[in-house]
């Protein structure tokens, strides 16, 4: 069987290099899907998954979420929002609990049914909660077009967007965690294509490998992975061809670039990366919530004892974190790393437990 | 006086309006003897064997679902807890919460599913009540209903008989009814061929034990919290690990692919005419025969085993060869983008 | 980060020029959803696209896609229906 053959020269390549290996699998889908299909069962001990900061919500800042939250108790305000981040905590509750107290929150599936929602609601402010990767936000861009050329007054958005790489950069420049190699996202590369990750690899001598979610596509993208650090190289392999090409989808892209433009962003305790996040640009600036509502983004508060912001740079093991399974768990989470159902700490809670899986 | 299209308070009010839903809408469909002298409660013939007595409360939204309706939910449910435990069913009591504003066309649906699931199961809904609350976003109705049932002979269930080498099985596919109900929910909307598996089971329950006796040691239906859910309380309950196999485990496609869209295990999403069953390993010929030779059971399948493990742990052999564990699901927040 | 499943147009309903694209519905063994085609209008009926929240991001090939399928069937042991074959008569 494929996956039991690229399990075995997994295992050749990391014994032939007699050392560890620490690799970093930058997206949360990937996070999940490792534990999820049994991939982590066949690695060898010596090869160490690092989760890294490709959780969406994981990476959104306190002070969005806060500022999400002041929006939805206005009450003129329809927040519109996909699943993921109705039980994040904020400072002050989750949008599941301020929907428990009555404020409207409406939990879509497409930022297309954010849009549907002002049409069929005039009297309503519809507000989008515009977060996700590079996979996510050509939704966002064509749909803040659609609603500049309907001329929709009672649509906007709170721009939550991130951007893969610079974030993938910064890890790098801080240079805290020591990483051999990059699992690449496989969908963001759908949208940026595979040569997005070259400056990575070329700049920092790091190999990358885009992967898909099946367990042959990720075995098979690690295995890229070794050969190159067996070889000396580094470069950018595409264990995904089904769905990704090496520029991309440019329309997609050039949709992005209309609407927005990159942005300093706040990460959740990285502090702000340059340009890694998407602003709107001056022509469809109306549709930004913040200056629609005149609502700023609060600080970037950690809750206390809280570790996500390392977990999500891979500098923490959620195992290790001193409130993992105790004081924060799934039922009871205190940071967005064990609510997200793609967060690190939740996945290892979910799969990873009572050394059940081995690390 | 014109009747009303929809129920208004005055239903529950114990006067002329609730003799009438009673008489016109709730007897000509539940009506059997037990039922029609409308007594303050029903005498039943005294029984050889234990009783079991189970309830169940049935809130799902919306009342009406691709494959089934509360109703149907309602009744299956109750005869499936009591199938549960070993023991055929012997009669029903229903309590009908109905809020100001339901339709009585829907009401009368609903009626009709109890009065169908009720009677291909040959059990009586012998006693029942209704009461009416005044709009307050409750989704139109509410139902409880409690089973009484014998025990049957030879049958003796529970996690604790439970031992390393025994067998896991399960009468077909998986996923079925959780993402049925999800297509109809509001914010979801999608269309799908999948129809909720809602079935009574207490003739596959009554043939499953009648081919293994005592070699038949534990059953539970995987309802909220799916297989997940169930093999996590076994392997708790048992102090035995738990192990299934991904590649046994019966899923048609289309719910394989549907919960792949939005983001959820199969192994967490709730069935309603599913038993798994623990039999020792001689058993298991026969009890895999008496499944498949059923209507409810022609996809049923060895799913796993229980093995020694400390702690007692559930886990899966994937798809790929691989291992990991299977933990309790937490409610999911849907949909997702990740 | 991305939960993206890949499924099968159905048909195909507007028009380009529109910002949502033309709309298709997406058969994904038996469900459908409608999916906007804003980043693959030059998908026809028939394709399999990859479908991220309410949009597809790419056409897939489709003996890749087919190959994944038969992975499946491998894996399953049994006989699936194949993608747009009519659903099978019983459980």
């Amino acid at each position: 069987m494929a996956a039991a053959a690229l399990a075995a020269e997994i295992a050749d390549l990391v014994a032939a290099r007699g050392r560890p290996v620490t690799l970093m699998e930058v997206c949360g889908t990937h996070t999940v899907s490792l534990f999820r299909s049994g991939a982590r069962s066949l690695l060898p001990r010596s090869l160490r998954l690092l989760s890294g900061p490709g959780c969406p919500v994981c990476v959104t800042s306190q002070g969005y979420l806060d500022a999400a939250c002041a929006l939805a108790r206005r009450p003129e305000v329809i927040l519109a929002t996909y699943g993921d981040m109705m039980r994040v905590p904020g400072s002050s509750g989750s949008l599941e609990r301020l929907r428990g107290e009555g404020a409207r929150v409406a939990v879509v599936y497409s930022a297309r049914d954010a849009l549907r929602l002002a049409r069929e609601r005039s009297a309503a402010e519809v507000v989008f909660l515009a977060v996700g990767f590079e996979t996510t936000a050509p939704a966002t861009a064509a749909v803040v077009l659609a609603a500049a050329a309907e001329g929709r007054e009672n649509f906007s958005i709170l721009a939550g967007h991130k951007l893969v790489i610079p974030a993938m950069a910064a890890l790098l420049e801080g240079g805290e965690v020591p990483v051999d190699g990059f699992l690449c996202p496989g969908h963001v590369s759908v949208v940026i294509g595979a040569e997005a990750f070259r400056p990575i690899a070329e700049r920092y001598g790091k190999p990358c490998a885009v992967a898909g979610f099946e367990l042959e596509g990720m075995l098979a993208g690690i295995r890229a992975l070794l050969a190159q650090l067996a070889a000396g190289e580094a470069r950018v392999d595409n264990a995904y061809g089904a769905a990704v090409s090496a520029a991309g989808n440019a329309l997609a892209w050039e949709t992005v670039a209309r609407v927005f433009e990159p942005a300093d962003d706040a990460w959740r305790a990285m502090g702000t990366i340059p340009a890694s996040g998407l602003a709107l640009r001056a022509a469809y600036r109306r549709f930004d919530a913040r200056e629609r509502f005149g609502v700023a983004f609060g600080p970037d508060v950690q809750p206390p004892g809280c570790l996500c912001g390392e977990v999500i740079q891979g500098k923490v093991h959620p195992p290790d974190c001193a409130l993992f399974g105790t004081g924060c768990t799934p039922l009871a989470p205190i940071g967005p790393c064990m609510v997200s159902s793609e967060g690190s700490c939740a996945a290892w809670h979910r799969y990873g437990r009572l050394g059940a899986t081995p690390d | 006086m014109r009747e009303a299209d929809h129920i208004v308070l005055a239903h529950g009010g114990g006067g002329e309006l609730t003799q009438r839903l009673i008489a016109e809408h709730i007897l000509p469909r539940l009506g059997n003897p037990l039922l029609a002298p409308l007594t303050d409660g029903a005498l039943l013939p005294a029984t050889s064997g234990p009783l079991c007595l189970t309830t169940d409360s049935f809130v799902v939204q919306p009342l009406i679902f691709p494959g089934g309706d509360i109703g149907r939910l309602a009744v299956c449910g109750t005869l499936n807890d009591l199938a549960m435990m070993g023991a055929r069913p012997l009669a029903l009591s229903l309590g009908l919460i109905l809020e100001e504003g339901l339709a009585l066309a829907t009401l009368d649906r609903i009626l009709d599913s109890i009065a169908a699931a009720a009677a291909a199961a040959g059990v009586p809904v012998a006693t029942g009540d209704t009461k009416v609350i005044e709009r307050r976003g409750a989704g139109g109705l509410l139902i409880n209903t409690t089973g009484l049932g014998e025990l049957l002979p030879g049958a003796r269930l529970g996690a604790e008989r439970v031992s390393a080498g025994d067998l896991i099985l399960i009468n077909g596919g998986i996923a079925e009814h959780g993402l049925a109900v999800l297509s109809v929910r509001e914010h979801l909307e999608f269309a799908t061929d999948l129809t909720s598996d809602v079935a009574a089971l207490d003739s596959l329950v009554a043939a499953l034990v009648g081919a293994c006796g005592e070699e038949l040691k534990f059953l539970r239906d995987p309802t909220r919290g799916g297989l997940a859910g169930l093999v996590c309380d076994l392997a708790a309950a048992s102090g035995v690990g738990v192990e299934l196999d991904e590649r046994a485990i019966p899923i048609l496609p289309v719910a394989r692919a549907t919960a792949e869209l939005l983001g959820l295990d199969p192994l967490a999403v709730a069935n309603e005419g599913k038993l798994v069953a623990v039999v020792s390993p001689a058993a298991a010929p026969a009890a895999l025969a008496a499944l498949r030779a059923h209507p409810l059971g022609a996809r049923a399948a060895l799913i796993g085993r229980l093995r020694p493990a400390a702690p007692p742990l559930a886990e899966l052999l994937t798809r790929g060869g691989g291992r990991r564990l299977i933990s309790r699901p937490y409610g999911e927040d849907l949909p997702r983008i990740c | 980060m991305c939960l993206a499943v890949p499924g099968k147009i159905l048909d195909i309903a507007g028009v380009p020029s529109d910002p949502l694209g033309p709309m298709a519905t997406v058969d994904f063994q038996g469900s459908r959803l409608e999916a906007s085609l804003a980043m693959t209008p030059e998908a026809q009926p028939g394709d399999w696209v990859l479908v991220h929240a309410g949009f597809a991001l790419t056409v897939l090939d489709e003996a890749e896609a087919l190959r994944t399928w038969d992975m499946l069937r491998e894996a399953l042991g049994e006989e699936l229906p194949l993608p747009g074959a009519p659903p099978a008569g019983e459980v």
